[in-house]
Formats: structure tokens, sequence, C-alpha cells
């Protein structure tokens, strides 16, 4: 039996009193209990599909044609056409939230924060099931107990501000389900979460759905998930289904090529070495850019590493008062006695999940932000500099050696000025050349990231995210740094355009001998693009690895759980749940002994298991048997 | 804990009146001579004989021959005392002058805030869910006029029509034969009756700022995600305003308490001499124009005393209301 059928669906938006179909005609089912993936990039319509199921399109946007069938498995025998419902009216208010509930990407935003989520899930059950309030608690405590909090009493009054991301997506899974729903809705779920927070997350989802028999509507972007969690997949572009069918077909018979190109476009583990990422769309070839002059004196054999950082130390000092109370000062240790060296033109990969010191440690190689100790030392091959003794002028010389690219391409670009005047700046800063050959620099630019030089003249906002990630990494480029540090460059990119913006970096480096710091919360990118990869967990870096080293035989267990917390686009691969720790990968109590850092024993060291594979331990821990 | 915070913010207060006090006693003695030096060359300008002696007496008996600090000094102690000093113009002390206008001052500036309240609430949600409808924009139209016609403007053409239309006087705030009585229920009828017209005009630009920040506030509220999520839910759309983004609205209501307060009591003045109400603003135009030292600066020193305890009734509430602010710091769970 379906649940829910959609058949012709068309959906509307005026914008600006242009009339636009967003979904032109898309026919897909949900059969009962099962779950259903619809894959997409951002824009082909997806979540608009979702809205509509739930009667909450934006006032701008109409469904135009078509029905949505719900067939509620209570009554099996009643059939609502949602597309016919009015927007406000009783009957759609008496199925969102009581027979279907939905989550959502955020859950940060998703929770008001000014309100318990006990209170807040509350509200939901009274509205479908309405119970004295003694009773309502009772079953709200049993179901927070069941998403996993451990103490659901004092889990009701909690506010939303008070829990990890994880728990937050937790609560609204509760939220979602305390009426027992016959679909649940969950609108990429875990894209905000780190992956081990996104393995637990999805089991939970599986757990639940087996025990209460909803059917879920995924709505992703990632393979991965879908592999692991559909039985259905229903792939989606510019509002059109390309194809769907049973996960089984999908993965292993894909007929359309636009899923074809899809699975090629996402970066995976078992890419050969020098294989390429096949971008959906290829970007407009460019001619390849002029290789840097090499450095005066290439020493043979022996070279300084371009970059030597040892034993960097920064602490946050928070004084954290609560309101009405005393306040109390905290110390974070957000990178701690990390020690690493980059050597000329390779590309080291920093993995490490939100909020383990990888952006703090960016920072600081940056100069943003001061060490309370530690050492940098640069050495492009004439001279050796110290980089934290660096002032004032010196500092400002510097600072073309060292260049970087930022996450959000919207944000890092300012809006008031065209690309011209981004891509000068820089030039202009440093006072390189004269008017016409800054000029010409910046044309020459253009070429080298594949845009075209008609563009110069444009504001930032007219160009789409990878396009604008292009100028980022042509104002990178713009002083010839010695090494650029790319922070989470392509997590705000679509899965195609993310291809296309890693193969620029690739063949930026081979070309002009870059050297890079590619920091990425991200395996599949990194193990994509570095050559050597250093993890990092709670300000230190457990493991560093040559990158093939690290994901055949990682030794760490904080490695480890990464890697199998990662899900791979694969039916055969499916994701062992289980393993993720339930306090996070990051979690110290949960690593074996010889991991753990002891307070009273002695201090953690990196321990060198050859060919340049160092891991966090005790001194004197036999590793290999720990791990 | 909350009374510890109240003592904490208590104790902010004191270094923020402080520097308040010596800014009005800076700003009142910056004009070129004092009380006694204008009045007698207003009189010499109108031909009259000022007597000197009597001039200097006065000038020595009220510390004039001092230097600034050590009035200064004796002005805030007097202060903390209760004494607020002597009027020269008035020869009266400030407190007789001023004790019944205050009352009169605070009765006007609570109403018109409650009536800010009132008329602004229903009309910025109204315009904040029909944003761009007619009528947001026809109470758009009437807000702006609000806020661009000057109080003084909109007493006099109140004053006209009152007059034309019904016939009524509406100058002043009680009946002239309560002017000078105790207060009695009798004076607070008549205090009533006459209160609606300057509450009105007082009110109506801060009315019409209020819809249009709330307007605002809620636009921004009505986007986010979290008013989805209470609506998928099922919640019923003006019950799910109501709890969520109203709720966070208010936020910016309540912080505007602060600045509400003084900026009522200060617009208020123009109009009360349009309207010859007998609250304070007129007292303190008049006693700033002659330099009228304590008089003027004790009750300046009233109006920053009633901003910061507004400030501090908002930040109070604030945090009573938003977990945000009460819990803030403590680490995540």
């Amino acid at each position: 039996m379906n649940i829910l059928e959609i058949n012709d669906l068309k959906i509307g938006f005026t914008v600006h009193g242009f009339a636009r179909d967003v979904v032109k005609g898309v026919d897909f089912r949900i059969p009962a209990g099962k779950t259903v993936a619809l894959v997409g990039e951002s824009g082909s319509g997806k979540s608009v599909i979702s809205q509509a199921i739930m009667g909450l399109l934006p006032r701008a946007g109409a469904i135009t044609g078509g029905s949505i069938l719900f067939r509620d498995p209570e009554t099996p025998d009643a059939v609502t056409d949602i597309a016919t419902l009015p927007a406000e009216g009783k009957e759609i208010r008496d199925l969102r939230g009581g027979r279907i509930g939905m989550i959502f990407q955020e859950p940060m935003s998703s929770l008001s924060p000014v309100h318990t989520i006990g209170n807040q899930i509350e509200e939901a059950l009274q509205l479908h099931r309405p119970m004295p309030k003694p009773e309502a608690r009772v079953l709200i405590e049993t179901m927070l107990k069941r998403v996993g909090f451990k103490d659901p009493t004092r889990a009701y009054d909690f506010y939303s501000f008070e829990l990890s991301g994880g728990l937050r997506q937790r609560a609204m899974l509760a939220m979602a389900l305390i009426c027992q729903p016959a679909l649940l809705i969950a609108d990429e779920p875990t894209t905000a979460l780190d992956v081990t927070i996104q393995a637990q997350v999805l089991d939970l989802m599986c757990d639940l759905q087996a025990e209460m028999g909803m059917a879920i509507l995924l709505i992703t972007h990632d393979l991965g998930v879908v592999a692991n969690m559909a039985d259905e997949v229903v792939v989606i572009y510019h509002g059109e289904i390309m194809e769907s069918g049973p996960a089984e077909d999908i993965f292993r018979r894909p007929q359309h090529p636009y899923l074809k190109a899809l699975l090629k476009a996402s970066p995976h583990f078992d890419m050969q070495e020098g294989e390429r990422l096949v971008a959906l769309r290829e970007a407009r070839p460019r001619p390849p850019a002029a290789p840097k002059p090499a450095p005066a004196q290439q020493a043979a054999g022996q070279q300084a590493p371009l970059l030597a950082v040892r034993h960097l130390r920064k602490t946050y000092t928070t004084h954290s008062s609560r309101f009405f109370g005393k306040g109390t000062t905290s110390t974070v240790t957000a990178v701690d006695d990390v020690s690493f060296d980059i050597e000329r033109g390779e590309c080291l990969g920093l993995v490490g999940e939100s909020g383990c010191g990888k952006t703090t440690l960016s920072k600081l190689i940056m100069r943003a932000l001061t060490p309370d100790s530690g050492e940098i030392r640069f050495d492009d091959g004439k001279d050796c500099i110290d980089l934290l003794s660096l002032q004032g002028e010196a500092l400002r010389g510097f600072r073309p050696k060292l260049q970087m690219i930022f996450q959000d391409p919207v944000s890092s670009l300012s809006p008031r000025m065209t690309v011209m005047n981004l891509l000068r700046e820089p030039l202009v800063i440093h006072e390189r050349g004269d008017g016409a050959e800054q000029t010409a620099r910046v044309k020459a630019l253009m070429d080298d990231v594949g845009l075209d030089q008609r563009f110069l003249s444009r504001y930032p906002h007219s160009f789409s995210g990878g396009q604008r990630q292009r100028i980022g990494i042509a104002r990178a480029l713009a002083l010839d740094p010695e090494l650029i540090i790319c922070d989470e460059p392509v997590s705000a990119l679509d899965v195609s355009v993310q291809a296309q913006i890693l193969n620029l970096l690739k063949d930026l480096q081979a070309e002009r001998g870059l050297t890079f710091l590619f920091i990425s919360h991200n395996l599949a990118v990194v193990n994509y693009m570095a050559d050597r990869i250093a993890v990092m967990a709670n300000g230190r870096i457990v493991e560093l690895a040559p990158r093939h080293t690290l994901f055949t035989a990682p030794v760490h267990p904080y490695t480890k759980a990464l890697l199998k917390s990662v899900p791979f686009a694969d039916l055969d691969r499916k994701l062992d749940f289980k393993l993720a720790a339930p306090g996070g990968a990051s979690d110290t109590r949960h690593w074996p002994a010889g991991f753990k850092p002891d307070p009273d024993g002695e201090p953690l060291a990196h321990l060198d298991l050859g060919a340049g594979h160092l891991v966090l331990a005790k001194p004197g821990a036999n590793v290999r048997e720990l791990a | 804990m909350l009374l510890k915070y109240i003592f904490k913010r208590i104790l902010v207060m004191i270094p923020t009146l402080f520097v308040t006090s010596v800014l009005i006693f800076t700003v009142i003695n910056l004009p070129e001579g004092d009380y006694f030096e204008t009045m007698v060359a207003e009189m010499q300008a109108q031909g009259e004989k000022a007597d000197m002696s009597r001039v200097e007496f006065l000038k020595k008996e009220y510390g004039f021959d001092k230097p600034p600090a050590e009035r200064y000094f004796w002005w805030v102690t007097g202060l903390l005392r209760g004494d607020m000093g002597y009027s020269f113009e008035y020869q009266l002390p400030v407190r007789d002058i001023v004790g019944d206008r205050l009352l009169l001052t605070m009765i006007v500036s609570f109403f018109t805030i409650i009536f800010t309240w009132i008329v602004a609430f229903p009309i910025g949600i109204y315009s904040a869910t029909h944003q761009y409808s007619w009528g947001d924009y026809g109470l758009t139209f009437v807000g702006m006029l609000g806020l661009a016609i000057p109080h003084f403007l909109l007493a006099l053409i109140f004053l006209y029509f009152a007059n034309i239309w019904f016939g009524t006087s509406i100058g002043g705030l009680v009946d002239p034969q309560y002017l000078n009585q105790p207060m009695s229920w009798a004076k607070f009828k008549s205090v009533l009756e006459h209160l609606w017209i300057p509450v009105i005009i007082i009110g109506a630009g801060g009315t019409a700022g209020m819809i249009r920040k709330l307007r605002a506030n809620l636009l921004d509220e009505l986007q986010k995600q979290y008013y989805v999520t209470a609506r998928a839910k099922g919640l019923p759309p003006g019950k799910a305003l109501r709890k969520y983004p109203l709720r966070m609205a208010l936020n910016f209501f309540i912080s505007d308490i602060g600045d509400i307060l003084p900026s009522i009591v200060s617009g208020a003045e123009i109009v009360a001499i349009v309207l010859s109400l007998q609250t304070t603003g007129p007292l303190l135009i008049r006693a700033l124009q002659s330099q009228d030292m304590y008089l003027a600066g004790s009750f300046l020193m009233f109006l920053s005393f009633l901003t910061v305890i507004g400030v501090l009734i908002s930040d109070i509430a604030l945090a009573i209301l938003d977990p945000r602010i009460r819990l803030q710091g403590t680490a995540t769970k």
C-alpha cells in the first residue's frame, strides 16, 4: 500500500511578477513503512516538494497542477488529496504533525530558543492527541529516552541552545514522532552534523522506523546517505524526475546519464591514484597556468620544509557568567601542542570534526591569532623566517607568501566591489606593478581559474557559488603565494560544482607547484586532494600519515571511528551504525587505554610507526597491539 | 540569584548617575554668567534699577562666589538628602515647585506608554502578517504621518478641531479649580478627562516608530525555521504566531522601555507648552533659559534617574523572559 502518491505534481513560483515552474510534473510514491530518498542538487525542487506535501509552501509558491494523495494506514479507505486542501484549513493542520511529521536541516534554528524542548514536544502532542498533563509528560519522557537522552526528566526542561547539534536533532525527531505519524519527512536531516553524529542519527531513524512502522521521505544530496538508508530512490533535476526505482536498481544499474554523472562526481575512498573526478557539467576549458619561476637554489636531497610548526598552543579563556550568579572562568585549549611540517609542493590535509581546533590552527598560521606558545618557521628556500616574531612592516612584507581560500564564497567577497577590484586589491595593497600591469595580471588570473574576462566588471552577487569560489581562488593566487590555506573550500558547494573546484585546485597545484594546507571535515574530499593527512581531535593532532596509509591502516581510534562513519554510495558496504561512540568519536572516554590522555600519568607523545606515520599515544604503548 | 543580579545592576547605576550629574552641572554652567547676572541684565534692559546689594547677598548665600567644584559638591550631597535646592526665579524650594508637576508628568508618561503599546502591537502584527497588502500600506502611511508631523503641530490641530467639533477647550491637564489642590478622587477624574488628548499627541510619533520596529522585527522572525517547525506541528497560524515569533519580537519591545521613558518625557515638553499642561516640561525649558541652576539641574537629574531605572526594569524583565540571557554561558549538555 502506498501512503503517499504524487501524480503529475506541478508547482509554480511567482517572483517579481514572473511566474516560473519549479516542479514540472513529478510522479512518485511512498510505500508504507519504507524509506524513499529524494535526491538532487540545490535548486532541483526537492525541498519545494516536501513543503507542498506539508502544505507549507511559501506565499510566492502554489501548486499549479497534479495531486498529492495521502492514504492514512489507520483509515486505509479514505484518501485525501493534499493538493486541494486549503493551506491553513483544519484538515491539513490535522495531518501536519499528527500524521506527517517533519524534521529539518538546521536543528539549531528549527527549535525555539525561548521554550524548553519539553514544552515544544508537548505542544505537538496536545494538538493531536489531547491528554492530561501528567500523562503527556510520561509519554514525552519515554520518547526522549527513546531518542537517546540519558536523563529524560531533566532533558524535558532543557532549552535547545543548551544541547549539542546531535542532541538537538534527536529532540526534533522526538517532536516529529511523538504523535506516531504515518510519514516522516526528513529534509537533509544530517547535513549540518559531523559524520559520526550523522551515523548515530541515521541509525536512530532506522530503529524508530522499525519500531513505529512509519514511512520516511528522505531528502538529501548525499548519495552515501541514500545508499545506507533508502529502499527506493527518486532522482530529481531541475524539477523533473530523472530516474526512480528501488535502491538496488539505481545503484547497480543506473540508466540515466545524470545519475551516472552524479555518482562519478562525488569523491570516494576507492579512487585510484591519479583518477580524476568527472564534473557533472564540465567547466569551460582553460589554458594551463604559467608555471611559477622555480625558487633560486634547489638544494637536492635535504630540503627544509616550507612550513614547520612546532608545539603550537592556543587557549581561550571564556568568562562564562551565569547571568544571575558568580562568573566562572574556564579555559579551553583550542590548539594543544601541535607540530607538523608542510613540504614544498605537497598538499597536507587537515581533518577533524567541528570544534576540534582546525580553524583556530589556520588562523594562528595566518597570524590572525597569536598563539600562547610554540614556533612557526617558514622557509621559502631563500631565507628562513620566524613567523611569530614578524611585526609591522616585516609582517606586511611576508603576507603575500601566505594566502587563504575561505569556506563561504558569499561572505568572503565584498558585495560592493567588482571582480576587477576584488582581484586587484591585493596587487594594490602590495604595490605590484603599475595600473596596466595590474590589469593584465587580473586578466591572466581570470584565465587561470577558468572565468571569462568579460566578467571583470560584474559584482559577486551575479555569480553562482562555484564561480564565486573561483574568484576567491583567483584572489588567493594574485600575489603568487608559496602556501595557500584552503579552509573547507568546497563544503558550501553542490556535488557537481565541488568536483569542478577540486579539479581546478589540483590542476593549479600541478601547474604552478603550489603548496596547500587543505582543511576539511569531509574525508573523501581530503582523500582526493591530500598527499599526507593530519587528523585532529580535541585540539591535538592524533594521527598523521601519508594518505594511503591513513585510509588503509589507521591506528588511532578516532581516525578509525571517522573512517567508519563515512557513508559510502555503495550498497555492498553499508555502515555499521553501532560502531559510533555515543558521545561522538572525539569522546576520549571511549578510546582504548593506550590513547587516553591521563592527567596523572605520562603525557601522550607522537609515536613514529615508520614511513611518516605518527600517532598520538602513551609513550611505550604497543600501538600495533592496541589497535 | 535574581536578587544578586539586581543588586549588581543597581551598583552599576551609581557611576552612571555620577557621570550624568557632572555632565549636567558642567553644561548648565557653560554659558557666561549665572542666573543673577541674567536677571540684572534683564532688569537694566527694562530700565529698572537692580538692587545690587541684594544680588551680592544672594550670590554669597547660594555659594556663587565659591569655585564650581564646591558648588557641585553641595548640590549633589543635597540631592542625596532629598534636597533639590532652591529656585531663584520662583524663590521657592525646587521640591515645592516640581512636586505636583512630577506626578502629572509621570501620569502622562505612563498612559502614553500604555497607549503606544495598545495601538502599536496589533497594528504591527497585522502589518507584518499582511505584508504588502492594502491594509499594510494604509497603516504604514498613517504611521508615517504620525512620525513626520511634529508634535506641536499635531497639538495645534487637535486644539482647533476639538474646539470646533466638541466646543471644548482641551488645554491643561486638570480643571483650573483643582490646580493647586492636593490629589483627590475628583482631581484624578478631572485629570483623566483631560488626559486623552496629550496622550494621543505625545504617543503618535512613538506609536508610529513602534509599529515600524515591530513590523520589521516580526517579519524577520516569521522567516525563521522554528516558525515553520511550529506550523509543521499543525499549530493554527494565529497560535503559532503568538507563541513563537511574537515572543521573540517581545525582546526588543522590552529593551525599548529604557529608551521610551526619557523620550516621552522630553518629547512632551513642547506639546505641554502648546497645550499648557501643568507638567514639568514648560518649567524645565523656562529654567534652562534663565539659568535657574538648581531647578534645571535637579530636574534633569530626575530625568536621568528615570532613564536608568527604565533600563534596569527592561534588563531585569529580559533576563526573566529570555532563557538565553538567563542561562548564558552554561556549558552545553
